[in-house]
């Protein structure tokens, strides 16, 4: 119902083709498509450091949409997301190392973590819930354990290397370039993941996580989508992670442990279980939110607020400690996340003054 | 429909013409006995029911036939092949379809998408074109079975709620989108666990007049739970009655009222008559 009231009148589709588009209206289509042009003009008047913040939210936006198709559409947990994105990282650094050409590395390292996903994927054929959540945990370990002692793959405690992205021999790295890169792979990434959910195989994630038993009656087999959601959810995190290793020109197991799978799990609920759109908006919560805490602390540096509560020193807790508190309130209340706000703001213009 | 079968083993042979056959079927919960050696059979085209106190093993017996429950004993044939051990989500694909007794719906998908999920077996696309969209044929596939979806939309008079989420709508009408979803397969058989309970007269009657239509106009084979007397006897073509897991009687439907161990048993009736014939039984034992 939510869609159609939100529909301007007068809007009458008249074949399924119409009515079956990605986005409501003509105008939002153009909208979207404006963002992207606007977001390919950054870096000519955007500062280096808000470029590397687009790009942060970049790489981890498609990770997080990962972690949201397997926890929000599909309806298993994983708490071992980070060590996926490490091994995309690490995959893509290593095979680049061997000659492989960086964006092809970057989509074979994709592939590479994908194998790995489903085989640690392959509880969720059998167990649910918070067994499942215990088996995802044992992957994050394993594999924690593995990339510090692997050191043919990772380089060990030391890390690797990763080359710099070129593309026919342009050199794609620094951020006013690689920019470009990152934002290509979000836009087809995006992109797919929404054609996936209008077509059979998205449908069918859905309805397992609704109702498993009728999904089952209707044909669809369990097993096999359970698993192929860790797949897919692997897949979407190695490319983040071969973005990210590229990006920065260096991969370290460092950083992979257990909070960084549970801050893309603060992502997707900050942003909407089961939303596209809300995994980017949650992404950009949890990248400017630490950010804004710097600001915030910056301008109370002086006042008795910042006296009493050392803020300069006590600054990254802090940062920590919102992370946290922001993941509490919204489950609190709007659990439904950013995207279900940004829905009834919406409805809220449309329909104003007449809210009812 | 299934004339030709020649293959067919012996012990079938004499129902060639059935639709489904379950033979002599037994389903035991470790100590308790759900199913005790039920036969039946039902022919193409046939509105059958299956009627009984509640736990008489209805449910069971339609979760045999539909593949959720695996039998300990005995034979379920569908067109002459035995299915018994068949993954309930290959059941689909070689035509049955169901709906549940409590509300199964997916409830956060739009009434549009779980009708689309009820094509899941017919459609081809998978997550690769299904990604890819406009490149691939997904897109001219999902159109031309939005197309099939639409006419079960308009035989079940739910175009006003298509994009509705289904978890919103009132339950006559969730019941209505369960039928639409399970219709969407094209099944040729159906099975119908209670598609009347908790509605009023209305929306029985609106029920009653799906089902028989989707019988004759659709010629689907439909087997159905139900506990409105009144729809059973005036809809089926044949009626099973079961209690306590075995199979009372088998037979159209005035003749099955009619008879005494069912008045007794279902309708809780104490009829002199049999207490008669109990009564001369006992004396000659």
């Amino acid at each position: 119902m939510a869609i159609d009231t939100m529909r301007p009148c007068g809007d009458y589709r008249t074949s399924y083709k119409a009515d079956q588009t990605i986005f409501a209206t003509r105008l939002t289509l153009l909208f979207c498509i404006g963002a992207v042009v606007l977001l390919c003009f950054a870096p000519f008047f955007m500062s280096r450091y808000a470029l590397s913040l687009l790009i942060q939210i970049g790489y981890l936006g498609i990770a997080a949409l990962g972690l949201n198709i397997l926890v929000g559409f599909s309806g298993q947990i994983s708490i071992g997301h980070a060590v996926f994105f490490g091994f995309g990282g690490f995959a893509s650094a290593y095979l680049a190392d061997k000659g492989v050409p960086v964006p092809l590395a970057i989509v074979l390292a994709g592939l590479w973590t994908t194998v790995v996903g489903l085989i640690f994927g392959l509880p969720a054929a059998r167990v649910k819930g918070l067994y499942l959540a215990i088996a995802t945990l044992a992957a994050q370990f394993i594999l924690q354990d593995f990339f510090v002692r692997a050191e043919w793959f990772t380089g060990g405690t030391h890390g690797a290397i990763a080359a710099p992205f070129t593309l026919f021999g342009y050199d794609l790295s620094g951020d006013d370039k690689y920019f470009y890169v990152v934002l290509f792979f979000v836009v087809i990434m995006y992109l797919g993941a929404t054609n996936l959910m209008r077509t059979r195989d998205g449908r069918a994630l859905i309805a397992v996580r609704d109702h498993y038993l009728s999904a089952e009656m209707m044909g669809v087999n369990l097993a096999k989508y359970r698993t192929m959601a860790f797949g897919i959810s692997s897949f979407y995190a190695g490319i983040g992670g071969a973005l990210y290793a590229h990006y920065v020109g260096f991969m370290s197991v460092e950083g992979l442990d257990i909070l960084f799978s549970i801050q893309f799990l603060g992502m997707i609920i900050i942003g909407g279980l089961g939303s596209i759109m809300g995994t980017l908006m949650g992404t950009i919560f949890m990248v400017l939110l630490p950010e804004a805490t710097g600001w915030v602390a910056g301008a109370l540096s002086g006042s008795v607020i910042d006296q009493v509560l050392h803020l300069k020193d006590g600054i990254s807790y802090l940062r920590e400690m919102l992370i946290g508190a922001a993941i509490i309130l919204f489950l609190m209340f709007e659990p439904d996340g950013l995207a279900h706000r940004w829905r009834q703001i919406k409805a809220y213009w449309k329909l104003y003054p007449f809210s009812f | 429909m299934g004339l030709s079968t020649t293959s067919v083993v012996p012990q079938a042979a004499a129902d060639v013409r059935a639709l489904l056959s379950v033979e002599n079927i037994s389903l035991r919960f470790g100590g308790l006995k759900a199913l005790t050696d039920v036969s039946f059979h039902v022919k193409p085209g046939e509105l059958f029911s299956i009627i009984g106190p509640n736990g008489a093993g209805k449910t069971s017996m339609l979760n045999c036939i539909s593949g959720r429950y695996t039998p300990s004993e005995g034979i379920v044939r569908f067109e002459g092949e035995n299915i018994t051990k068949v993954k309930p989500n290959r059941r689909a694909a070689i035509g049955i379809g169901r709906t549940f007794q409590n509300l199964a719906l997916f409830s956060h998908m739009s009434v549009l998408d779980n009708i689309m999920v009820g094509r899941h077996h017919l459609l081809k696309n998978n997550l690769f074109n299904g990604a890819l969209y406009w490149i691939g044929g997904a897109q001219k596939e999902e159109l031309e079975h939005r197309r099939k979806v639409e006419e079960v939309i308009d035989f079940l008079d739910i175009q006003h709620v298509r994009k509705a989420t289904a978890g919103t709508l009132s339950y006559g009408l969730r019941k209505r989108v369960e039928l639409a979803r399970a219709v969407a397969l094209e099944p040729k058989l159906i099975l119908l666990d209670e598609p009347m309970a908790g509605m009023n007269l209305e929306e029985k009657e609106d029920m009653a007049r799906y089902i028989v239509d989707l019988n004759e106009e659709w010629g689907m084979t439909i087997i159905m739970i139900e506990h409105d007397m009144g729809v059973v006897m005036d809809i089926s073509h044949r009626v099973m009655v079961l209690d306590f897991g075995k199979k009372l009687v088998e037979g159209e439907p005035a003749a099955v009222l009619a008879d005494p161990h069912v008045r007794k048993a279902y309708l809780g009736e104490e009829d002199p008559l049999l207490e008669d014939e109990q009564a001369l039984t006992a004396l000659s034992a």
